[in-house]
């Protein structure tokens, strides 16, 4: 038995890589595997070549490798794109007739993907063939395969799922009859983790979760998968999704609901998110809370649409003019996605404040199998609200520079807000005495009692000769890279502003290799520790090819490249 | 009540002779006569010295960056849709900088009025064109004259389906109030652009240009018919004020069906139960 295999499939958009890949998921998760899958494709709809790949193990797993023990490709292209990523010893699926290739190259298993579809209705069933060929080869029950394709089409109804799970057995049959039949038997892990599911899924969730009721944003990968998660369940939370006609309607609505009495957010990626900036400050100005999530891709401009970075981390610390206090999260798992989004909302409204959440493409879209968090985890908090009885302006002062809101259509004193500066009343003022004011609420009392509450860094092997650092969806990486490399361990901020300096500092003093792991050009985190800690990381593990971190990618760093522990 | 019941404490910061105070002696008018709580009225602005307005009405009020007071606006309403929500904006900013929400809400048709103060200039900015600048018209920045051709809002509005145009005078107090009462009484994006001479730094079309030109429109006009307000809305010479336009649609809250939710701003966030979207994963 193997205690983990990884799966490449590929081929050009449209072919159905995905939902095949995503079944496969499923049928490990249903059978208690362990799954890590990433999405690699393309800014198009059709054509190109795309890969789906899954590490399927019998102990979680957070990383994606970079060798596939199995590739499937479904045409001929993705032969030649992925031939390379071959583990040694590994099948390499396709249909040589229909491709026009040898069958006899290095790996091949031949199988008559094509022959096989038509003979189900068409060429679209040659990933459910493929699916089935996978199944034969992981040595998995195929009643496993044919449930999970039941659930993905049963909603198209019963010809269509029938008609996959026909090309699904002729597949497994071939394949089961051949040589190489259970040549990569999976052993299974020991508990189950049911909840399959991708960052950005599990951010809206936490989204819903925190009652949120408006959201609006236009949309732009990768941060589209949260608004469509969002609408999916609106109607049954009561939740209005408006497509916002650019994304500085989407940010500028949100402030407005949300000065109305509603949990108010929006989401985007870089290049939207700059369209937002404005709006940012403007939630700042007028104290009103809003929660952004900024799921980023490769810049500048356009970049990479549909790939990997964390080149954004400087811009969301900074994005706004104006000097005011945020808060910016870092999840790094789809379970910190859940819990982000949750504290996010009250932090925005106890503070009233921006609360960005940073994500990128690699955790947005990578499915990963867990154990859902406690939903009742981070239970909503609105902060100050007027009650009947209040008399106080709007923007009245207050010790810890919170004022409690003042909703329109409410009883007590008007609503108020202005993007100008402002007295106690909301209204415009050129008094030097009320903007000191106004800016020690809004800045340095609020960041005071924000950086009360950061989240903790996570710290794992404290006191290992080798500490690393990182945010976001390098989380997992990291996990894995500690556990397989001796005298190494890692500090993961959830968190990045404000930034929890001292817990940064008693996990790092003492170690003898500090190093940061990030997924940009420049080593920003390394910037941002050495400017809040005084304390000099020893170098940096940059990715910047669009292309998310691997464990061997990151292991090969620490032990040949110059960064070696 | 009075006009005098939405008087604020702010004081204003217009220039002698504003066309501005036209159009608040109007608004207030118009809102004395609507009756409700000055709570339920919400004004939203953005930049320029039309957006100053919500700050001299004693009524919430939510002024904003310049040329985002719409989508503000909108989703201040879609919220909470008991709230009466009024924007006061300008040309630049309605037109200009926020042009693309003005073409968007247009067709999004929440249930807004919204009172262009068009004074065909940027008055806060110190005299440059604004997107309807006569053409031919010289700035320190247009010294040969405004080239672009000027931007006809009761046109955009029509083409893109307002089911409310109309178009005030600031001189006209008392037909300004009506409109605007008419507009809230709209249910759907209601458009009233207002005529407003800028004192200081328009010197073509002033009081006098105006008066010379505008008229009323006549009570033969039906307000019903597209055809008849487009040929209003495309006269030149001579300057129509009144109800352009006024045919009641569905608004944004029937179409989405979000008028059959709870109202988000009132609904409760405390207690809410993932577990059926959670079952979807598992």
């Amino acid at each position: 038995m193997k205690e983990e295999i990884n799966v490449r499939l590929t081929g050009e958009a449209g072919q159905g890589i995905v939902a095949a890949g995503t079944i496969f998921c499923r049928m490990c998760r249903d059978s208690g595997r362990h799954v890590f899958a990433i999405q690699d494709y393309m800014s198009r709809i059709r054509g190109g070549n795309n890969f789906f790949q899954v590490r399927a193990s019998s102990r979680p797993v957070y990383a994606p490798r970079e060798k596939a023990d199995i590739i499937i490709a479904l045409d001929k292209e993705a032969v030649e794109a992925n031939r390379g990523a071959l583990a040694p010893g590994g099948a390499l699926v396709l249909d040589a007739a229909v491709f026009g290739v040898d069958a006899g190259g290095e790996g091949v298993l031949d199988v008559p993907l094509y022959a096989i579809a038509r003979e189900c209705g068409g060429p679209i069933y040659a990933n459910a063939a493929a699916l089935g060929a996978l199944t034969a080869l992981v040595c998995a029950d195929f009643e496993d395969a044919a449930r999970a394709i039941n659930r993905e089409f049963g909603s198209k109804g019963g010809e269509v799922a029938a008609s996959n799970v026909k090309a699904a057995r002729k597949g497994f049959d071939f394949v089961s009859a051949g040589a190489r039949s259970c040549a990569f038997p999976l052993a299974s892990a020991p508990h189950r983790r049911d909840c399959l599911i991708a960052g950005n899924e599990a951010l809206a969730l936490g989204v819903i979760s925190a009652g949120c009721k408006f959201y609006s944003a236009y949309p732009m990968s990768p941060s589209t998968g949260i608004m469509n998660t969002v609408a999916d369940y609106a109607a049954r939370y009561g939740i209005i999704v408006e497509q916002a006609e650019d994304e500085i309607a989407a940010v500028n609505m949100a402030v407005g609901a949300s000065f109305a009495g509603a949990r108010a957010m929006t989401g985007s990626s870089g290049g939207g998110f700059a369209l937002m900036c404005e709006g940012v400050s403007l939630a700042a100005m007028t104290e009103t809370p809003v929660v952004i999530a900024v799921v980023m891709r490769p810049g500048p401009a356009t970049g990479f649409p549909t790939r990997t970075a964390q080149e954004d981390l400087e811009f969301v610390l900074h994005a706004g003019h104006g000097e005011f206090a945020r808060a910016v999260y870092a999840p790094g798992s789809p379970e910190e996605c859940f819990l982000a989004a949750k504290r996010a909302f009250n932090t925005a409204e106890r503070f009233q404040v921006p609360a960005l959440i940073l994500s990128d493409q690699h955790l947005a879209e990578s499915f990963v199998n867990i154990e859902f968090p406690d939903q009742k985890a981070e239970p909503p908090d609105r902060g100050r609200i007027a009650g009947p009885d209040h008399k106080e302006p709007r923007y009245a002062w207050s010790a810890d520079g919170v004022s409690p809101r003042i909703f329109p259509g409410r009883p007590g004193p008007p609503a108020a807000a202005d993007s100008d500066e402002h007295g106690p009343e909301g209204h415009i003022t050129e008094s030097a005495a009320d903007r000191m004011k106004m800016t020690r609420k809004r800045l340095h009392l609020k960041m005071a009692g924000l950086a009360k509450e950061v989240l903790e860094p996570v710290v794992v092997n404290p006191g290992s000769p080798v500490m690393l650092c990182g945010f976001g969806s390098t989380l997992g990486v990291l996990r894995e890279v500690c556990a397989a490399l001796p005298g190494t361990g890692f500090v993961h901020f959830p968190q990045v502003w404000p930034f929890p300096s001292e817990a940064a500092l008693a996990a790092l003093n003492g170690a003898k290799r500090v190093l940061t792991v990030e997924g940009n050009a420049t080593g920003q985190l390394a910037r941002l520790i050495r400017r809040e800690t005084g304390l000099e990381p020893d170098g940096s593990i940059l990715k910047y090819d669009g292309r998310p971190f691997t464990l061997d990618g990151v292991l090969a760093e620490l032990k040949g490249g110059g960064h070696g522990a | 009540m009075e006009p005098k019941d939405f008087d604020s404490s702010d004081p204003v910061a217009w220039c002698p002779g504003c066309g501005n105070f036209g159009i608040q002696g109007a608004l207030k008018t118009a809102l004395a006569r609507l009756g409700r709580d000055p709570r339920d009225i919400l004004l939203v602005s953005g930049i320029g010295q039309a957006a100053k307005s919500p700050h001299y009405v004693k009524a919430g009020f939510f002024n904003g960056l310049h040329g985002r007071s719409l989508p503000a606006a909108a989703a201040a309403k879609m919220v909470n849709r008991d709230l009466t929500v009024i924007v006061t904006t300008g040309d630049g900013d309605c037109y200009g900088e926020g042009g693309n929400h003005f073409i968007h809400n247009l067709r999004r048709n929440v249930d807004i009025t919204v009172i262009v103060h068009d004074n065909q200039i940027y008055g806060l900015t110190k005299g440059q064109a604004s997107p309807t600048s006569q053409p031919g018209m010289k700035t320190r920045i247009q010294p040969a004259g405004v080239a672009a051709a000027p931007f006809p809002p009761l046109e955009t509005a029509l083409t893109l389906g307002c089911g409310f145009v109309a178009r005030g005078y600031s001189a006209e107090k008392d037909h300004l109030a009506e409109l605007i009462l008419a507009g809230i009484a709209h249910k759907g994006f209601s458009l009233i652009d207002v005529f407003q001479p800028c004192v200081s730094f328009n010197k073509l079309n002033t009081y006098d240009w105006f008066t010379k030109r505008v008229y009323k429109v006549g009570a033969d006009h039906d307000a019903a018919d597209r055809a008849a307000a487009t040929r209003l809305a495309e006269e030149r010479e001579r300057l129509p004020i009144g109800v352009i336009y006024s045919k009641e649609g569905p608004s944004y809250g029937e179409l989405s069906g979000t008028d059959a939710l709870e109202p988000p701003a009132r609904a409760s966030v405390e207690g809410i139960d993932i577990g059926p979207a959670l079952a979807d994963f598992r």
